[in-house]
């Protein structure tokens, strides 16, 4: 199985989520970043552990500028054999989502591997687009993922439930919770990602197709009302009369 | 011109997601004078229900190809809806259906794609759409660039405005493309009240020691009407199922009311509720950080308040509403 999984890199998860010049762009200042959880502990595990099962390649894709380096070495540090960047820093979903497509109808993939949504944007738009413009079936939120031959056995989240299915090679896939287990690199994985390829690739030009104008953070919380432990009814009382919401 | 509106339907039958993102169009169709169309696929008993929520006409496709969930072969019928009945803004409700079709559709028609609206587009000013970013914790100001737009609308997010407008329904369909999915087994959880459509949620973590004492939570959630879940490690675990496990790396919720027992709130916690509505924290550790994020709070040992707060549910009758 040949198999691209794409990542993203995003703020870590207990980040301070603050905004700078003028509220139009997100203040990095003191952030550290990670491989985003979705991609990493379910696409990526998933895809090494298909690989591992019946042979092939993980090749993990980035699109972004030089300084997501680090954060793709480590994909290369948890067991993916090489990594491509496209040395762009994408404006949107869109953008980004071409990219992907542009590079993986090139190159043939039998499946590419996404997370979800990612912890910053919580977009879940890239997969999707992706196998639009692959013109290849799409399933998202996958939780569990089999290979019988070419044909995949996945099950993925409903509403309501869950739903078992059959694709075959090639598709597109999001990955949410239950595909894997996280894998935390070991010295050797982390020595051997220092000489694993990472390509460099010049982006295709694309235009976006959104842009954010600002960002604003959420009105902050009145003062937490408290109601003694002696006379919990007292709170049914106010979120009957007060919060009206009972 | 009209906005086109997917409306997803669940056993026959009108989701009430659907009725949202159908009001939701409405809602922006009075501003700028456009007509609503709702699209449904596969029987539906009950496709008129659309117009209670504003929508003019109903689109109707019964095309076999549609019986397992083809995220791209919808997106073609939706496509070719579009074109036919010029529109220029499709709608969406952001959940597991909204997320595989949104934004293959978007792809396709090369429209820019909004997910996670929480507002309409500021039509009167430079028609941006607000957006939830960053797990729940900031609000982004999105402009699309393109002349076709796709939003897809947070659920919960807007009030569900009620236009009582007379549906014409037409059946409609489009040549698609070959079926690739093959859908072999439906599983469905056996509770009536899926935890992401609950409008009010009791939640429970760590601090209950075990999965034997859920017990006086759902009994709770039951006399309150409301949906249960529960905190990463409970579910990790293995106390409750994987699908109650609410936070960055679960589901993201946004009910009216959640109510968190024994839960301490990590960071990684509140990105999941954060947008409730009115959040309720009971906690023996009157430092518990959850208690910053809250608007009611109760220090005390849930053992004794959660029963308390069952007895005085009951003799409120809350249930019935």
């Amino acid at each position: 199985m040949k198999i691209l999984v794409c990542i993203s890199k995003v703020p870590d998860t207990t980040a301070k989520i603050a905004f700078t010049d003028n509220n139009t762009a997100f203040d990095t200042n003191g952030v550290s970043f990670i491989i985003n959880p979705y991609d990493e502990w379910y696409a990526l595990v998933r895809g090494l552990e298909i690989k591992e099962a019946q042979g092939g390649s993980v090749t993990v894709l980035n699109v972004g500028e030089a300084d997501n380096d680090p954060t793709i070495r480590k994909a290369l540090a948890i067991g993916a054999d090489d990594a491509v960047r496209i040395n762009i820093n994408p404006k949107d979903a869109q953008q980004a989502a071409k990219q992907i497509a542009h590079y993986a109808s090139e190159n043939g993939f039998d499946m590419v591997l996404c997370g979800k949504e990612t912890i910053d944007y919580n977009g879940s738009q890239v997969a999707g687009m992706v196998a639009a413009f692959l013109d290849q079936p799409f399933i998202s939120n996958a939780i569990k993922l089999d290979m019988d031959g070419n044909t995949a056995k996945i099950e993925r989240d409903i509403q309501g439930g869950k739903e078992v299915l059959e694709v075959n090679t090639p598709f597109v896939l999001s990955a949410a919770k239950g595909m894997a287990e996280a894998r935390i690199p070991n010295m050797r994985g982390i020595m051997a990602a220092r000489t694993k390829p990472l390509n460099v690739v010049e982006p295709t030009a694309f235009d976006d197709t959104t842009e954010v104008l600002s960002y604003e953070l959420p009105p902050a919380k009145g003062d937490c009302k408290m109601v003694s432990a002696d006379n919990p009814a007292e709170l049914l009382e106010l979120l009957r009369n007060e919060a009206k919401i009972i | 011109m009209s906005i086109l509106v997917y409306s997803n339907a669940v056993n026959n039958k009108i989701h009430k997601s659907a009725h949202e993102a159908v009001s939701y169009a409405a809602q922006l169709a009075e501003k700028t004078s456009d007509s609503v169309t709702a699209i449904v696929v596969g029987e539906v008993s009950d496709a008129d229900s659309l117009g209670k929520f504003g929508a003019n006409k109903v689109l109707h496709s019964k095309n076999e190809k549609l019986n397992d969930f083809q995220p791209s072969l919808i997106a073609q019928l939706i496509q070719a809806a579009a074109e036919a009945e010029g529109a220029k803004t499709i709608v969406f409700i952001h959940d597991l259906v909204g997320k595989s079709i949104a934004p293959v559709l978007s792809a396709r028609m090369g429209a820019g794609l909004v997910s996670g609206a929480v507002d309409l587009p500021k039509i009167d000013g430079d028609g941006s759409i607000k957006k939830a970013v960053f797990s729940g914790k900031a609000y982004a100001h999105v402009k699309v660039n393109t002349a076709a737009k796709v939003i897809s609308v947070m659920p919960n997010s807007l009030e569900k405005k009620e236009f009582n407008v007379d549906a014409t329904i037409e059946s409609f369909d489009a040549d698609l493309g070959d079926a690739k999915i093959s859908v072999k087994e439906q599983k469905m959880e056996s509770t009536d009240l899926p935890l992401t459509e609950a409008e009010k949620v009791v939640s429970a973590g760590r601090g209950l020691k075990g999965p034997e004492n859920w017990g006086m939570i759902e009994e709770l959630a039951k006399e309150l009407g409301a949906a249960t879940a529960c905190s990463r490690p409970v579910s990790d675990m293995d106390w409750r199922p994987h699908h109650e496990h609410v936070g960055q790396t679960g589901v993201a919720i946004r009910p009216n009311l959640y109510i968190a027992v024994g839960i301490s709130g990590a960071i990684q916690h509140l990105a999941g509720v954060n947008q409730s509505k009115v959040i309720v924290v009971i906690n023996t550790d009157p430092e518990a950080p959850f208690f910053k994020s809250a608007d009611y709070g109760i220090v005390g040992d849930a053992f004794e308040v959660v029963p308390k707060l069952v007895e005085a549910a009951k003799s409120m009758n809350l249930s019935d509403n």
